[in-house]
């Protein structure tokens, strides 16, 4: 059943769980970028091809 | 360090802002500039996506020890008069809250930094929080009057961190980044215990103003930095400095010195009757004393880059 009113608490919490959810997707997409940077950085053909060689 | 007296606001939900004020925001502002200093002086190179996955890794790790340090701390933030709208005497975060928070953000950054670059790094990271939570906070802070002093360990390692995140060691010149903020501290600090010393002494932290007086504390801020002077000129023995950190070192120097000697040969009654006036300016000093030295080792590198100028 779907929460059809908003109780005080909800509005209390909102910038907490704005900011918490911004976060986890930042990290999400942090570990994302780490994962192509390290499997680009350690692997010496991306990395050649990349360069153009 | 009971939260007995800690009332919590009924009214007021902890907010995301409050938890990003157990971080500390301000010191780590410092820590993520010397981190991004050690980390751009440092020989070779790092994909830039590493090195600001670094700095935040690094700047996680020093908020995480601020929180751990409010953790603790929160009786003695209760009473000062600078400390008490923090989070935890605010009653807006419990302290179980702050210890949980500060310990998963510590485990959080130590592994990530690992991942992303090296163990080095990832050790020293982990023995700075280590440092400032355990050694300084819970130990030597209620202590000794010797706290920032060797506490101050745990502020001056950041610049390592960084350099140590792009080569992963340890050498004469990350030493000589940590040595110059190492010394820099206890003037920075005792300038500003000489007018706020109601403060500590109402906490009862054994700040050297309250427990050796105000002379004392003159002397030492005195003898601290000309040992600093010192340490910034031994930078010239590393490839590091060149012609943009010789003129702020010498121009630096000159006045954090001349600024020792003036609070050095003032006493209290002078002192009170202006309101503390050189010794503000001193403390004022001192913030830009560590930003254009490490701006310059910055510059440097970037003109070595262009062929313009070199190491001693």
């Amino acid at each position: 059943m779907a929460i059809t009113k908003l109780h005080d608490m909800h509005t209390r919490r909102r910038s907490r769980n704005v900011g918490l959810g911004l976060a986890l997707g930042a990290f999400v997409v942090l570990l994302l970028g780490l994962t192509v940077v390290k499997v680009t950085v350690l692997d010496p053909s991306i990395a050649a091809q990349e360069a153009g060689y | 360090m009971t939260d007995a007296t800690i009332v919590l606001d009924d009214n007021h939900e902890a907010g995301f802002g409050d938890y990003f004020a157990l971080l500390k925001p301000r010191v780590m502002s410092l820590v993520v500039f010397t981190a991004f200093a050690g980390l751009i002086v440092a020989p070779g190179g790092i994909h830039p996506f590493l090195g600001f996955f670094a700095i935040l890794c690094i700047a996680i790790g020093g908020g995480a020890s601020g929180a751990l340090n409010m953790w603790y701390d929160s009786d003695i933030d209760m009473v000062m008069k600078r400390t008490k709208s923090r989070p935890i005497p605010a009653g807006k975060v419990t302290r179980g809250e702050a210890l949980g928070f500060g310990l998963t953000l510590s485990a959080f950054s130590v592994v990530m930094l690992y991942l992303a670059t090296n163990w080095v790094a990832a050790a020293l990271l982990a023995f700075t929080i280590f440092f400032y939570a355990v050694v300084y906070t819970m130990w030597l802070k209620r202590a000794t009057p010797q706290n920032i002093v060797i506490g101050g360990a745990s502020g001056a390692l950041p610049p390592m961190i960084g350099w140590a995140a792009v080569t992963g060691d340890i050498t004469l010149s990350s030493v000589l980044m940590f040595m110059l903020i190492f010394m820099w501290t206890p003037p920075h600090f005792w300038s500003l215990a000489l007018f706020m010393n109601a403060d500590y002494d109402k906490a009862k932290v054994p700040m050297l103003t309250v427990t050796h007086g105000k002379r004392a504390t003159r002397n030492h801020i005195l003898v601290y930095t000309i040992l600093l002077a010192g340490f910034a000129a031994a930078m010239f023995a590393t490839p590091l400095a060149g012609w943009s950190y010789l003129i702020v070192a010498v121009v630096m120097n000159a006045a954090f010195l001349r600024g020792a000697v003036v609070l050095w040969r003032r006493n209290e009654e002078e002192a009170e009757a202006d309101n503390y006036k050189a010794e503000r300016a001193f403390f004022k000093l001192s913030l830009a004393y560590t930003f254009l030295h490490f701006m310059a080792l910055m510059a440097d590198k970037a003109l070595f880059a262009f062929g313009i100028g070199g190491p001693f």
